[in-house]
């Protein structure tokens, strides 16, 4: 059920958008998305994983990273220590017991939570596939750009990548985070079934991934 | 099986993968398949997700430089090059 919760941000505390389950069960599990085109493309996988745990007696919350998706907060004043306070205090604010942190989320979640970490990605993966993605457009378009003097005047003074307005402390920490997974355990598309969703160039859906997600988190929750 | 057959069935995998196609239609790709340009789904964003994997799947480096029409224009295109970039390698 979507719902709001006061998320702190940049510029202070804003009402940010939330999926949640509340059932007041003793496992609350953290969903952490992932960044950027990932996070549109896992959206419906994570929310139907979220109906299968309900189903399975877990609560779960799914909140908007600030600065995207329906988020009041500019993306171009987000970074990766933002979205750590931010996911910090939703795990407070929710009472999480546990997390699910998916891909690009691995670099952001609250790892004093015990739980599970779904194809981690590092920083510099998902910077290049961003820089990639400008300058086969530009290339397109006709224009020349490279992938490393865009990263300089990134790194220095933001950049439009993807559409997005990604700010020049977003890029410097991209450009050097790696998962930060302590202990957490690491589940494997495999495990899930073929066809990895933030894979796929129109978002999908695949409730027999979802329900394989949701088995493997109630399972080893109670475990 | 040889090491070309490896990389075609990997790749096939992969193109299904971002495209959501279906076994029977990954399995129709063939050397003059369209991709890049041909198919709408495969904007700028779908395919630097498309390289990043191939260099994740693969163990191979693509610069920017390899990245055009030669490359990407159709299935076989892009499977000569990742059968060279992996002879390089």
């Amino acid at each position: 059920m979507p719902a709001t919760w006061p998320c702190p941000g940049p510029a202070g505390l804003a009402d940010e958008y939330v999926v949640v389950f509340d059932g007041a069960r003793p496992v609350r599990l953290l969903i952490v998305p992932p960044l950027f085109e990932e996070m549109n493309r896992t959206r419906r996988f994570l929310v139907e994983t979220q109906r299968q745990l309900d189903r399975l007696g877990i609560d779960s919350m799914l909140p908007d990273l600030p600065g995207c998706n329906e988020s009041a907060q500019a993306f171009s004043a987000q970074s990766l220590g933002g979205w750590r306070t931010a996911m910090a205090a939703a795990a407070r604010h929710f009472a999480a017991t546990h997390v699910l942190a998916v891909r690009g989320g691995a670099l952001v979640f609250p790892t004093r939570l015990p739980g599970w970490v779904l194809e981690p990605v590092k920083g510099t993966t998902i910077l290049r596939q961003l820089l990639r993605a400008r300058v086969l457009a530009a290339k397109e378009a006709g224009r020349e750009e490279n992938s490393a003097d865009l990263l300089e005047r990134g790194r220095n003074h933001g950049l439009e990548l993807a559409g997005y307005h990604v700010g020049a402390a977003l890029v410097a920490g991209l450009d050097a985070a790696v998962p930060e997974d302590e202990g957490q355990r690491v589940i494997g598309q495999s495990e899930l079934g073929t066809g990895a969703l933030w894979l796929r160039s129109e978002p999908g859906e695949d409730p027999a991934q979802s329900a394989a997600l949701a088995r493997i988190i109630a399972a080893e929750a109670s475990a | 099986m040889t090491q070309t057959t490896e990389i075609d069935t990997t790749l096939r995998t992969l193109l299904s993968d971002v495209l959501g196609l279906t076994p029977v239609r990954a399995a129709a790709l063939a050397a003059d398949s369209g991709l890049f340009g041909a198919l709408p789904e495969l904007d700028s964003m779908a395919v630097a997700s498309l390289l990043t994997e191939i260099e994740d799947r693969f163990d191979i480096m693509i610069d920017d430089d390899d990245v055009d029409g030669d490359m990407l224009g159709t299935y076989g295109d892009l499977l000569a090059f990742i059968t060279r970039k992996r002879g390089e390698a």
